[in-house]
């Protein structure tokens, strides 16, 4: 690239920050520093990497306030969510398995494969501003679900859902819990016990870590079968040679994310909101304005302005952002999160996420608010041209 | 495996190696172990006409903790009567050693190695 | 000079070559995209990033690079390949065959199916290592779907007879399943003539980072899986989830340097290897396992009698080997893989695998041939069981008292 686009696609991945790149250079063989063992052999090189694992377990763990012999390091989030949602229903006799309409893929589809093999799936509705719907879930916990998951966060709106009110019914109708965090970590608090889950997806890439790595949060007492089985790594839950490099990542990635959560929401939240505030003026619509958000996501769309061609507009000018979520924009259906709000396929399809991030300044935001403007009033034009 | 600096010690430094002629007066040998359990001790003693082990030799298969019991019974039979050699428990020898829990069987095994000497020695000056 | 110590462990994992490094590093921060993100350059030079590696990856094993699908490493593609092609085709049929001495990737993926009600055949290996293909013929069921043979052994580097095996499958329509952690750029594999349809790969044994593999689908005629990670659709259906980049580039560096100086590293290791064999079978009593011919030049294993393998570990402490393979070596069981070959517990105790590779030299294998002799000959001196060999008696007779 002759010059670098401004970054506003956060929520699907984010550059690894300067220090963890430093922590994890030795483990990726950068000259004299190079570090390299398997951590299952028993000499110094294994020794070495084994140490290292267990630093991130523990700095994984106490960023979550869990236990680090309750972190089950996997490939990523959505690894964690497959041995979740599989590993536990193994264990389990076929029963109801209850998600939110709004799940990201890696809940919903290892979901749907569970109803191939005679699972019960409910999915639970949320309101127009992408809340859990409180009947609804009232409705779906009465079924007696032998195991829920729900997102704390959603990746495309950003809508927090309150996991601690919500779950006390489905812990006492004897329910295993289950919440994909990864949007979440880094953003709110996130605590495993105050949450009260029984088990939390956590992934490194979304916070200023590498790809290539996330966990399993899970109580002890929660059975669980292997997704991946072998050498017996991870307390026999996920077979494999470990990746010292990105776990190494990882660790440190969590501690400075949830060391500065506080300030870095602070600003992102300001900047976020001279976003909504242009976008008001320019008549747009702000998705989950009215819900409980993460301060670094805004979802919006323009009436008769579609998603993709806005987001090629905004990128030629020099801004990255994202239309529908990252993982599933292969496909060109609009985003299943705003389907599930109630919102109009047609307006759906003009959906755009902007998300922020550590290095997003004050100057890049007010440049793509003046940009923005520009693209959308040439776009408006076309299109009354058009008609 | 962390070793402790003691085992590490007697492991790179085995004190009273080796054997002494079978027919020499006042031997008595103890083999016990099995290669297919990983160990096996040889512990030899030489006994005084008054009844007080005057030397000691070893010989050992197996970890670096095994060697290191039998190299410390070695020292400590020496100048006791065969009677106070048979106070000496595999308790003290795993805290002098400081072995961890998964090496206790190696200090059992060289408590055996005194008695099976001992028994040696008795069955020889009966006979 | 030396460094220590000595790194002889390459079969269990090998140093990010600095060349993989240095291709992966810009990955982690300038470009940092997420291959899946259509809608700007971040998403699309990660997407090509990756593509160019597949393009790499496949050349090393004379594939298509639509036939390669990116896991989590070797033990993430043997779990897909073994449960995915039988979860398919279990319609077919519901036996599995695989071998004594493969992977615990491979074992324990087959005792899984076991539990779901499939039948598992475990083929024994000859003294050598090697299958016997009779044994194989023998083994095949009309309800047989999948073989999985490993190509090259972890513990004691012995070459499977792959291009036989997969005649014999092909012939039969039975799926044929190799694990090739072990042979990437030790031994030539070209899947345009080899009868294979599944092949796993790793990148952290060739060279590359952790975390990162590969699975080989033949499209022509096509093998059918069913996923084992669902979610966003990535990798044709086939492995969901985000794809690490800078792991991909690694991986896709470290294959096209292994294509590149294989047959010259070979040769140089071969040298290597030989000056060991013959320095350590200069010791008595001594037994290498596994045939030498057919085995990759990178692996000696070992044997010492009359001397005990953690004992023997200590003291050798100056070099970084293994005594059975990395992943069950936390335990004290004896290697299954030498017990399959028919080595009592005594000499499986106290084998040591020696694995060399790129960065090994000539004077760190002098070292070694230097140390073993000393240790070797300390332990023994030690040894009651050496005293009583050299005295001529026979160990096997000897009424050992029970402990």
């Amino acid at each position: 690239m002759s010059f670098a686009p401004v970054y506003l696609d956060w929520n699907a991945t984010t550059p690894i920050a300067p220090e963890v790149r430093d922590a994890m250079l030795p483990w990726l063989g950068a000259a004299e520093s190079a570090r390299f063992g398997n951590a299952s052999s028993r000499h110094e090189y294994g020794r070495q990497a084994r140490a290292a694992i267990d630093e991130a377990r523990a700095q994984v763990a106490t960023a979550v306030g869990a236990h680090a012999t309750e972190v089950i390091f996997t490939s990523g989030g959505s690894e964690a969510n497959n041995l979740f949602l599989k590993g536990a229903a193994a264990c389990l006799k076929s029963g109801t398995l209850a998600i939110s309409a709004i799940e990201h893929p890696c809940v919903r589809e290892p979901a749907r494969q569970l109803r191939r093999a005679g699972w019960a799936l409910r999915e639970i509705a949320v309101d127009a501003d992408g809340r859990i719907d409180v009947a609804d879930w009232q409705c779906a916990i009465e079924a007696r679900p032998a195991l829920v998951s729900v997102m704390l966060a959603n990746n495309e709106t950003g809508v927090l859902q309150d996991v601690v009110a919500l779950g006390g019914d489905a812990r006492k109708a004897g329910a295993l819990l289950h919440t994909d965090a990864v949007q979440a970590l880094g953003k709110i608090e996130v605590d495993f016990r105050a949450l009260g889950v029984h088990a939390m997806t956590l992934s490194a890439h979304k916070i200023g870590g590498p790809l290539g790595a996330g966990a399993l949060v899970v109580d002890k007492r929660v059975e669980l079968s292997p997704l991946i089985a072998g050498g017996g790594q991870e307390r026999g839950l996920r077979s494999g040679t470990e990746n010292v490099a990105a776990i190494v990542g990882f660790g440190l990635a969590c501690e400075r994310a949830v060391a500065r959560r506080v300030v870095e929401a602070a600003r992102l939240v300001a900047l976020r909101d001279s976003i909504e505030h242009a976008l008001s003026v320019l008549g747009a619509v702000v998705f989950s304005r009215a819900a409980a958000r993460l301060s670094n996501t805004v979802f919006f769309a323009f009436d008769g302005i579609d998603g993709e061609t806005l987001v090629g507009k905004l990128d030629r000018a020099g801004f990255a952002c994202a239309s529908g979520s990252a993982c599933s924009s292969a496909q060109p259906e609009p985003s299943h999160t705003l389907l599930a709000m109630g919102v109009d396929p047609v307006v759906a399809r003009g959906a755009v996420r902007v998300s922020l991030g550590r290095d997003t300044t004050a100057e890049e935001v007010e440049r793509f608010v003046a940009t923005l403007s520009h693209v959308v009033r040439d776009l408006k034009k076309l299109a009354s041209v058009a008609f | 495996m962390a070793y402790s600096d003691k085992v590490l010690d007697h492991y790179e430094n085995p004190r009273n190696v080796g054997s002494f002629g079978k027919d020499e007066e006042g031997v008595a040998t103890g083999m016990v172990g099995a290669p297919a359990c990983g160990d096996v001790m040889k512990l030899q003693i030489k006994v005084g006409k008054d009844g007080v082990i005057e030397d000691a030799k070893f010989k050992t298969y197996g970890c670096g903790s095994a060697i290191a019991s039998s190299s410390l019974v070695t020292e400590w039979v020496k100048g006791k009567t065969i009677d106070q050699a048979l106070d000496i428990k595999n308790t003290q020898i795993a805290e002098e050693l400081a072995l961890p829990p998964v090496k206790i069987h190696c200090s059992i095994l060289a408590e055996d190695a005194i008695k099976a000497a001992v028994a040696d020695y008795r069955k020889k000056h009966q006979a | 000079m030396l460094k220590f110590p000595i790194y002889l462990d390459y079969s269990a994992t090998t140093p990010v070559d600095p060349r993989v490094a240095a291709k992966m590093i810009p990955w982690l921060t300038e470009h940092f995209g997420n291959p899946a993100s259509r809608s700007h350059a971040y998403g699309w030079e990660a997407e090509q990033a990756v593509e160019e590696a597949r393009e790499q990856v496949a050349a090393l094993v004379n594939a298509d690079p639509k036939e390669i699908i990116w896991t989590s490493g070797a033990t993430e593609s043997n779990n897909l390949a073994i449960k995915g092609a039988a979860h398919f085709y279990q319609g077919k049929g519901k036996h599995v065959i695989t071998v004594k001495t493969e992977h615990k990737a491979v074992l324990d993926t087959v005792r899984e199916l076991e539990r779901e009600g499939f039948e598992a055949t475990y083929l024994d290996v000859q003294e050598n290592g090697l299958i016997d293909l009779e044994v194989l013929k023998a083994a095949i069921r009309p309800d047989t779907i999948l073989v999985s043979v490993m190509f090259v052994n972890n513990e004691v580097g012995v070459v499977q007879p792959i291009a036989q095996i997969g005649e014999l499958c092909r012939e039969k329509g039975i799926v044929f399943h190799v694990d090739a952690a072990q042979a990437t750029g030790k031994v030539d594999i070209d899947l345009d003539k080899l009868k294979v349809d599944l092949m796993s790969f790793s990148a952290h044994k060739t060279y590359g980072p952790k975390g990162i593999g590969a699975l080989y689908v033949r499209r022509k005629p096509r093998v059918r899986l069913e996923a084992q990670m669902h979610g966003g659709g990535h990798e044709r259906g086939l492995r969901s989830g985000t794809l690490a980049t800078h792991q991909i580039v690694g991986m896709g560096e470290a294959f096209r340097l292994a294509r590149e100086e294989m047959a010259e590293e070979n040769a140089r290791i071969r040298k290597l290897r030989d000056k060991l064999l013959n320095g350590l079978t200069d010791i008595e009593a001594t037994y290498v396992n596994g045939d030498l011919e057919q085995r990759v030049p990178h692996n000696l294993n070992i044997s010492f009698a009359y001397v005990e393998g953690e004992s023997l570990i200590m003291a050798i402490k100056d070099i970084a080997v293994s005594s059975g393979s990395a992943c069950t070596s936390a335990s004290l069981e004896p290697s299954y893989v030498l017990r399959a070959l028919g080595r009592n517990d005594e000499l499986a105790h106290s084998s040591i695998r020696f694995s060399i590779g790129r960065f090994t030299t000539e004077e760190e294998v002098d070292f070694t041939i230097d140390l073993l002799h000393k240790k070797i000959g300390k332990l023994r001196e030690l040894s009651p069981l050496w005293e009583m060999y050299k005295d001529g008696i026979d160990l096997d007779t000897v009424q050992w008292a029970a402990h």
